[in-house]
């Protein structure tokens, strides 16, 4: 049996090296979407024009403007003088986002209690609304964190001092590498195992090893194998290239890369035959695939936090692997993630394998008739 | 209508970018109101000079006049005048007929009363009718091409151009195909037909015979056939019938040979006498002469076929123990849903026995041959190779059996040694074993040169070898052959035939399906399926007896086909 199924990895491994089109496809698209994501789809947002209106006359409130204008990445500061101004400005798209400081916010930071400072924010914008709302919110935190130092006293009551560990200079390359790697391994590993069976049902090469001594399950390990080992081998070119060519860190343990590359690979090659199963043409599979792809990219994380999705939308993204095997990958990436949480997080990948695998499989011998 | 020739080429030559020459110096001409046919062998460049007279090529030398324009310079008026059916049907699968018919009737500016009248009289002619609202993926093979037909009648054409309108048709839906074909024909208009089935010629006006790129013969199919005549003979009688076949081939003055039933046809070289019994190691055998088909000639004019014997004869393969019947099919029924495509089965194969599933399109032929291989679970019923039930120990059953499916299932990004190489594995060979089954076929099949050429950039012969012999590695004593030898010219089938009946005598047992009348003749016993349903079993030769009647003395095995599946409808009918 072993010995049947490594000659079917061996010629899978064969099909796709020596078919000079699907080698180039292997390597080619994965690079330029590579480069081209890095760096153009960041996720950094600058030049956003801002307004500021400041009701307070204190120092602490000018101090803080001085260093919210002071941002780079704050383009056009407006400054309002009554609230009548507030909404027109943000209607207009003069301003993303309004700074509000209330008149008693110096009087307050020197009582030593706490302090508001109201964010107004263009909605229509969500997301980079979104990371400016941040922004703004690490430079108020800054401010406070700099103010309870300097008296020597504990921190402001009532107001949080998030520090920004995982990506000290902002760097945004640093969260988008790790997102692309498993992005572009989901497409990868999506498309080899989709097409797969449906090219050989295409040229008829299917009833032929049907009809061989192989069992299906000799077939759907013959089958995933070869997948598994190419997109590993994608995923671990797109990881050197992050780190080696990009500078992205990788701070987490390159064992638990593996392994929860392995576990991953393995969920979604279930996905990938269950599409396989499905369709009876290449054209199809591709087509199915993405049905697939674009859901999974979209709920992922990648695109927009799913902490700004709907609730029941989050829950929808439980099911998603790409959520999951991102957070792992940005956690082995940037904060050399223990292994007690990996496998903690693995928990769902593992879920998910388990459920695709066997209902491809089920799919797979339903539809063998 | 003028009587001058619609198409006039004249030292018509075409060479490819790669260098290939497809066409070398034709000159010909096509006269209308008859059937204009096109044979020769698979690259004997047939397509391409269909394209060129279409004008979906330019030639590289010489030139061609479509219905009196020049397809280099006035191709708009050729589109007016000529219609062509390329090989795959330009049909939309995933619309219905009546959509394919109104996209084809948009795409020539056929509108109004004139696009109803002339859907209606096209439906009514091609009897498509009842079907207008079925998708055409959906229609069978001989209806798609009718179909085809039709959206290449939207607006009549003065030149008709069908490019092997007949592959993967059945007889019956193949006849309809011709007996419209002369309706046009007698309006005038000019068909050209190409095929590679031979039996087809015979039924045109004239013949072009086409082989790499040359024009061979230029005239009617009969005076063609008339130059065999006097050296064709049926040897009859003799026991064994297939090793009589190779005795004659291996002598020099035979030209080419076949099974026919339970003779062997013979064709003779040209002043040579015909082979006497003893010749032939069958003293007690008659050799009696009869009438030359176009096929006879036609092999002859190419420099006869295949000599020899295959490589693979010799050897006697020792008997499985136990087994009386090799292949044996008890009850198998189908069901898809409500629909019945197979409804018990029954059969047994012996062992060394070719075995012939015949029927028309749609008719469960392809649904029992599934079953048979272990690609379809049987509803009820059960099927057993070899001794190993098909479905209790499946892998076990399929180990015994060899296949071979219509297109060569090769890899063809994968060269010829490594497919051989992934089929000995997937068969379970390994180490020396594996190595001397594929140095074996390797020399058998002359397969030396090509080991490490891409399965699909081999020459179609040697694709074909390539794919017997990835189907007999493990040498099984069960072949099944699907098709085996659809849209392949008369020298690569006879060559292929030669393998299988040297494998049988050496006590392998064949199962094979075919719409190829003159490749059922090959086998011992046939059984015909229509409408699920075994409804006749026997010898090719007991089939034409039970057509024969006093309107039809000589039924050919397409008559009885014919008659025996028409007999089972009408007692459906009255039943």
């Amino acid at each position: 049996m072993i010995g049947r199924i490594r000659h079917l990895i061996v010629k899978e491994l064969l099909a796709v090296w020596r078919d000079r089109k699907s080698r180039a496809i292997l390597v080619v698209p994965p690079m330029i979407q590579f480069f081209v994501f890095t760096f153009a789809a960041t996720q950094e947002v600058k030049d956003v024009p801002i307004a500021v209106l400041n009701e307070d006359s204190g120092t602490y409130a000018r101090d803080l403007v001085a260093r919210i204008t002071g941002s780079p990445n704050f383009s056009r500061v407006d400054f309002l003088r009554s609230d009548a101004e507030v909404a027109p400005a943000i209607d207009s798209r003069r301003a993303l986002m309004v700074v509000r400081i209330a008149p008693d916010f110096s009087r307050k930071v020197a009582a030593g209690r706490p302090a508001e400072v109201q964010l107004l924010l263009d909605g229509r914008r969500s997301n980079a609304a979104q990371l400016v709302s941040g922004y703004t919110g690490e430079i108020i935190s800054w401010y406070e964190a700099e103010l309870s130092s300097s008296r020597g006293g504990p921190p402001t009551p009532g107001v949080v001092v998030p520090r920004i560990w995982f990506n000290p200079n902002l760097d945004p390359k640093w969260s988008t590498v790790p997102a692309l790697v498993a992005i572009l391994t989901t497409l990868m590993g999506l498309m080899i195992t989709g097409l797969s069976v449906a090219r050989e049902r295409e040229l008829g090469t299917f009833d032929q090893l049907l009809v061989s001594p192989l069992s299906p399950t000799e077939i759907l390990i013959g089958k995933s194998l070869p997948a598994l080992l190419i997109g590993m081998i994608e995923a671990t070119g797109m990881v050197l290239l992050g780190v080696f060519v990009l500078g992205v860190p990788f701070r987490g343990s390159i064992p638990l890369l593996y392994l929860s590359m392995i576990v991953y690979l393995s969920a979604l090659i279930g996905v990938g035959l269950f599409v396989s199963s499905l369709a009876r043409t290449q054209q199809q599979a591709i087509l199915y695939s993405f049905m697939f792809m674009v859901p999974a990219v979209l709920l992922s994380g990648f695109a927009s936090p799913v902490e700004n999705m709907p609730d029941w939308l989050q829950t929808v993204t439980l099911a998603n692997p790409v959520r999951h095997f991102m957070i792992i990958l940005k956690g082995l990436f940037l904060k050399g993630l223990p292994a007690a949480e990996v496998a903690r997080k693995l928990v769902p990948l593992v879920l998910i394998a388990a459920v695709t695998l066997s209902a491809s499989s089920w799919l797979f011998r339903r539809r063998m008739e | 209508m003028n009587a001058g020739p619609l198409v006039v080429a004249r030292g018509l030559s075409k060479r490819f970018p790669d260098g290939t020459l497809a066409l070398d110096g034709l000159d010909f001409d096509v006269l209308p109101g008859r059937v204009t046919g096109l044979v020769g062998p698979d690259g004997a460049g047939k397509t391409t000079l269909m394209r060129l007279i279409a004008g979906l090529l330019l030639p590289s030398e010489g030139s061609v006049r479509s219905c009196g324009f020049d397809t280099a310079s006035d191709l708009p008026e050729i589109r007016a005048a000529v219609s062509y059916m390329p090989q795959r049907f330009g049909l939309y699968e995933d619309l219905t007929v009546a959509e394919n018919l109104a996209l084809y009737a948009d795409l020539r500016g056929v509108v109004g009363d004139e696009r109803t009248a002339t859907t209606q009289r096209l439906l009514d002619f091609t009897g498509l009718g009842p079907f207008t609202s079925r998708l055409a993926g959906k229609l069978s093979g001989g209806m798609k091409q009718k179909l085809g037909l039709a959206c290449a009648l939207i607006r009549t054409p003065r030149l008709l151009l069908l490019d092997e309108p007949s592959v993967g048709v059945d007889p019956i839906s193949r006849r309809e195909l011709w007996r419209l074909v002369y309706q046009l024909v007698d309006r005038g208009i000019a068909v050209v037909w190409s095929t590679a089935y031979l039996d087809e010629a015979e039924r045109c006006t004239s013949v072009l015979t086409l082989d790499r790129g040359r024009l061979l013969y230029d005239g009617p199919p009969e005076e063609l056939t008339a130059r065999a005549i006097g050296r064709t003979v049926l040897v009859r009688g003799a026991d064994r019938k297939r090793r009589v076949l190779a005795a004659a081939l291996r002598l020099p003055e035979v030209v080419d040979g076949v099974i026919q039933g339970r003779a062997v046809r013979l064709v003779v070289r040209d002043g040579a006498r015909p082979p006497s019994p003893p010749d032939l190691g069958a003293p007690d055998a008659e050799v009696i002469p009869t009438s030359p088909r176009f096929e006879d000639a036609f092999v002859d004019l190419l420099g006869g076929g295949p000599k020899g014997e295959s490589p693979l004869s010799g050897g006697n393969r020792p008997a499985i123990p136990g087994a009386d019947a090799v292949v044996e099919a008890v009850g198998l029924t189908k069901r898809f849903g409500s629909f019945t495509a197979a409804r018990d089965i029954t059969f047994r194969i012996g062992r060394g026995e070719i075995f012939g599933l015949l029927g028309p399109n749609g008719a469960g032929k392809s649904t029992t041959f599934k079953m048979l291989c272990g690609l379809l679970v049987p509803t009820e019923g059960t099927a057993r190779v070899a001794g190993a039930d098909l479905y209790r120990s499946g892998g076990q059953a399929r180990a015994r059996l060899g296949y071979m499916a219509q297109k060569f299932s090769l890899y063809g990004d994968l060269s010829a040694r490594q497919n051989l190489e992934f089929f000995s594995g997937v068969y379970g060979l390994s180490g020396r074993r594996r190595r001397e089954a594929i140095d074996r076929l390797v020399g058998a099949f002359e397969l030396e040169p090509f080991l490490k050429v891409d399965a699909g950039r081999l020459p179609l012969g040697f694709k074909q070898r390539l794919a017997l012999a990835c189907a007999v590695l493990h040498d099984p004593p069960v072949l099944f052959l699907d098709e085996p030898t659809s849209g392949v010219d008369p020298l690569t089938r006879r060559e292929f035939w030669s393998h299988i009946n040297a494998m049988v005598e050496r006590g392998v047992t064949v199962l094979v399906t075919t719409h190829f009348l003159d490749e059922a003749e090959y086998c011992d016993r046939i059984a015909l399926v229509d409408k699920g349903r075994v409804i006749a079993n026997g010898s090719p030769d007991d089939l034409k007896d039970a057509a024969r009647s006093d309107s039809l003395p000589e039924p050919t095995l397409e008559d009885a086909f014919i008659g025996l599946v028409e007999a089972a409808d009408a007692r459906e009918q009255a039943a």
